[in-house]
């Protein structure tokens, strides 16, 4: 046990008495130091922020910061709270925390109250955990008083409280009434490692019965009395703005109720989804395209590759990388094209919101409350607290929930604003983007060009790496580029400018056009491409020299103990040292490796590929190693590398948003083709054990597969794969 | 219109071309079933008609008048049904789930046709559904664990 003081946590028993509501509710006063921005928004004086609630009917409900997405934080998040408490997993439930950046900030998002850059668990570990041990302290002490015991003599197991010298036992609801009387102990106690009972097992998920039952409960599920459902005509490109439109079709179609224009186009409301669909279909909108985007993907690429060409601002600088490169025995050079890309989630985007004379409710799977809260509070001119966003689980997002510019959750907005005041003023809208809309309608991750350059010295050894990398900020293009500093976008250089690989001298260097192509952060954000240049180049420079590519990243990681773990793990799994089993006859096999850090963990793949006689090619197999600190759930690290290999592959073998004009060529999954199950390779996931804070899963398990596969494509013969999607022929 | 879902009859009153998948969302308050593309190419959508899996959103209600339709609400009426479920609980095969009632819809048909699927059998049989959080591997071992299991 570790003992630590528990100030900050806080009995809400009797308030939510006064509700009716559960017998012992403990919150957490965040004592952290919150953003000017955040602090000023804040309620007056703080109030603590509800963490768990234990009823008198033996639940215990514990209030998620976090959004499930899929990447399990529900599960984790219960699982760090029901081990301190030694709950029984059976009697935990979840319940979304409501928008309240006060009390639910995220202290690895500057206090922003949000999920994303896989922190969740990081954000998590402590309180969760505090407000778990807390209850478990309550939860003795009355027992000790009911049963008239010393503490000392209570223990608890699976939910139950019991004092095995007299045979007394009770369960957590038949004490919380009792429990919510107590004070909170001045000191807690943690548990080391050694004692967790749910930490670090392979729990089931807690979404599970939910998920396979289709009980689970999305935005798009949310049915409201009076409720109608908004599609939106949206402009054929990026800045085209609605001249007029001919509604007159439109209403007559059956089920349509109202036509409204808002910033973003024309929205068609009806009872519901097929007649609104209907009657968008029959709705005429002339556009005014003379602002519009018109570029071609080749245009931007062109004006991308001369961009390339020239120094940019630089983002790290080691040593005199020019003369190193000058002096070089060798000097070898690649350079790299990169498309944007959809998040595609399997849930399109939905919103919900009422606005009434109580004020606005929203319903979403939230990703960024504080920004949407805001957005919406500016909106309708109310006070933030008067915004309220139900968060529900949402069907995938890989960034595209978390839009700092709010766009499809102010889009819904305007489509209630338009209506408030007239006849159906104060109904609930549900704004539903149909799947081309949600792939035409903006946000991809940016597309980049990349321009790298090695010099190695007649051993062989790098003693020079240039790299200069070209396309939109992400922070740079929102309302958040107050936080690009020396015009240096981490979302653009994160996963080059900070390697483990200790090159002789370095320099990294970027441009950022401008461009009007909404971006935005896409699962593993700049990593995404980046591991992708370094990867490859290594291994173009590891054939050059003759180096076989593991031996390279080896000697070219020194000192750095955690990645060399993480690589040495990979290699024994994947029989690095042996030769890859024959294929079929005809086939020919290739093997490639890829290391990269990301959100603070570590994860190395070797990829096994076969390139038929036709030249097509299948990944077979993916071997994975991973240190992500202590794993809460293996299971669910399992599932998250799983998940990020298949989501980069997808991306890797046919991704790609392109633009004929400023149109998007794609509009369905028909022709933005994705992974399917045939396409899956087998996946092995290895986890480097660990004791330290627990690091991000949800992202660092997509950059290293397409880097791996193309190496192994290489290392089949193919040649090296310069741009993305990749195409053998 | 009348309609026979998942053992019950229930009315709607809606145009006979309305897809099934938004009578059984937006009418019958059946939201299991998934809207993922509307065009029959990812599979969210996918529930039994008579027995056979079909893509809801791309058929009209009326063709499901006299049938007997199966969505994820009444799979757990079969012991088939109830083994899937099981060996996806037990695979913790759920990310997001958004796919999932499709994913599971077909692997009950699959199932049913070929009681003891390859894992060829499997991949082609599950091509249609798309899972964007990749938990295919995941699919693939649950339907081999779900076709082993004890009848009853
Ligand atoms: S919604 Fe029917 S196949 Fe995608
Ligand atoms: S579980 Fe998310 S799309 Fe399949």
């Amino acid at each position: 046990m570790e003992s630590i003081d528990s100030k900050g946590i806080v009995n809400l028993s009797r308030r939510q008495f006064m509700q009716g509501g559960a017998a012992l509710t403990l919150g957490i006063l965040l004592g952290r130091a919150l953003p000017a921005q955040a602090a000023a928004a804040a309620a007056p004086a703080a109030e603590p922020a509800a963490y768990v609630r234990i009823g008198a009917d033996n639940s215990v409900t514990i209030i998620a910061q976090h959004l499930e997405m899929g990447q399990g934080t529900y599960t984790g998040l219960a699982t760090l709270l029901a081990d301190e408490m030694d709950a029984a997993w059976s009697q935990v439930r979840m319940e979304g925390a409501p928008a309240d950046a006060a009390r639910y900030g995220n202290r690895k998002m500057g206090g922003m109250q949000g999920t994303g850059g896989s922190t969740a668990m990081a954000n998590s570990w402590e309180t969760m955990r505090r407000a778990g041990a807390a209850a478990r302290a309550m939860l003795v002490a009355a027992a000790a008083k009911q049963w008239d015991v010393p503490r000392g003599t209570i223990t608890v197991r699976e939910g139950v409280v019991l004092h095995d010298p007299s045979g007394r036992r009770a369960n957590f609801g038949e004490l919380a009434a009792a429990a919510a009387r107590e004070s909170v102990p001045e000191r807690l106690f943690l548990k080391n490692p050694h004692e967790f009972t749910l930490i670090g097992k392979p729990l089931a998920r807690i979404d599970n019965r939910d998920k396979v039952t289709g009980a689970a409960r999305y935005t798009q599920d949310v049915k409201l009395p009076g409720m109608l459902v908004a599609l939106v005509q949206h402009a054929p490109r990026f800045g085209a703005k609605v001249a007029s439109f001919d509604d007159k079709a439109a209403r007559r179609v059956k089920g349509v109720v109202e036509v409204v224009q808002i910033p973003s186009g024309v929205a068609v409301l009806a009872g519901d989804f097929w007649s609104a669909r209907r009657g968008r279909d029959a709705l005429r909108v002339k556009w005014d395209e003379s602002a519009a985007f018109a570029l071609s993907s080749r245009d931007i690429y062109a004006r991308y590759r001369e961009l390339a060409k020239q120094p940019g601002t630089v983002a790290r600088q080691d040593g005199d990388a020019d003369a190193a490169l000058a002096g070089a025995a060798k000097k070898l050079q690649v350079g790299y094209e990169f498309p944007f890309l959809a998040h595609a989630a399997m849930e399109p985007l939905n919103c919900v919101i009422r606005l009434d004379s109580g004020g606005c409710e929203a319903w979403n799977g939230e990703q960024l409350q504080s920004v949407d809260q805001a957005a919406l509070a500016e909106l309708f001119g109310l006070p933030p607290e008067r915004v309220k966003i139900n968060m529900l689980y949402a069907g995938g997002s890989f960034g595209r929930r978390a839009n700092p510019a709010s766009d499809y959750v102010l889009e819904c907005g305007h489509i209630v604003k338009a209506l408030a005041g007239g006849a159906l003023g104060g109904r609930p809208v549900k704004l539903v983007w149909t799947r081309e809309d949600d792939m035409r309608a903006g946000y991809y991750r940016p597309a980049y060009v990349h321009a790298l350059e090695a010099g190695l010295d007649a051993q062989g050894k790098i003693v020079a790496w240039k790299h200069r990398i070209v396309g939109q900020g992400i922070l740079a293009s929102s309302p958040f580029k107050a936080r690009v500093q020396d015009g240096i976008d981490p979302t653009v250089v994160k996963g080059a400018y900070n390697l483990p690989y200790g090159f002789g001298t370095q320099r990294v260097d970027v441009h950022m056009p401008e461009l009007p192509v909404p971006v935005l952060w896409w699962r593993s954000v700049a990593s995404s491409h980046n591991a992708y240049a370094v990867e490859t180049f290594l291994d173009q420079i590891a054939a050059a020299a003759g180096r076989d590519p593991a031996d390279l990243r080896l000697e070219l990681l020194a000192g750095r103990e955690r990645h060399l773990a993480v690589l040495r793990l990979v290699l024994e799994k994947a029989d690095w040292t042996k030769p890859l089993a024959q294929g079929a006859p005809g086939d020919k096999r290739g093997r490639g490796l890829a290391l990269h850090e990301s959100f603070d963990s570590v994860v190395a793949q070797v990829a096994e590929v076969s390139i038929k006689a036709d030249g097509s090619f299948t990944v077979d197999r993916v071997v994975c190693a991973v240190d992500c600190g202590l794993a809460i759930n293996p299971d669910v690290v399992r599932a998250q590398m799983e998940g990020g290999i298949g989501y980069g592959l997808s991306a890797a073998l046919s991704g790609a948003i392109t633009f004929n004009k400023g149109r998007v060529d794609q509009s369905n999954f028909d022709n933005y083709t994705v992974l399917r199950m045939p396409q899956m390779p087998k996946v092995d996931v290895h986890i480097v054990p660990s004791a330290a804070a627990p690091t991000g899963v949800g992202e660092p398990g997509l950059p290293p597969i397409a880097p791996a596969v193309a190496n192994a494509l290489a290392q089949a013969g193919a040649k090296r794969i310069t741009s993305l999607p990749i195409k053998l022929a | 219109m009348k309609l026979n879902v998942n053992g019950q009859a229930l009315a709607a009153n809606v145009p006979g071309d309305m897809p099934l998948l938004w009578v059984l969302r937006d009418h019958l308050n059946l939201t299991g079933t998934k809207y993922g593309c509307g065009i029959g190419q990812c599979g969210a959508c996918t529930v039994h008609l008579d027995g056979a899996p079909v893509r809801a959103c791309l058929t009209p209600a009326a063709e499901a008048v006299g049938k007997k339709v199966l969505t994820i609400e009444g799979a757990a009426d079969t012991p088939r049904g109830r083994a899937v479920q099981a060996a996806w609980e037990k695979l913790n095969v759920v990310q997001c789930g958004y796919c999932q009632s499709g994913q599971i819809m077909s692997a009950i048909a699959l199932i049913e046709s070929n009681p003891v699927p390859t894992e060829l059998d499997i991949d082609a049989a599950m091509a249609g559904n798309i899972c964007r959080c990749a938990t295919y591997q995941r699919i693939r071992a649950a339907i081999l664990e779900a076709a082993a299991a004890p009848r009853g």
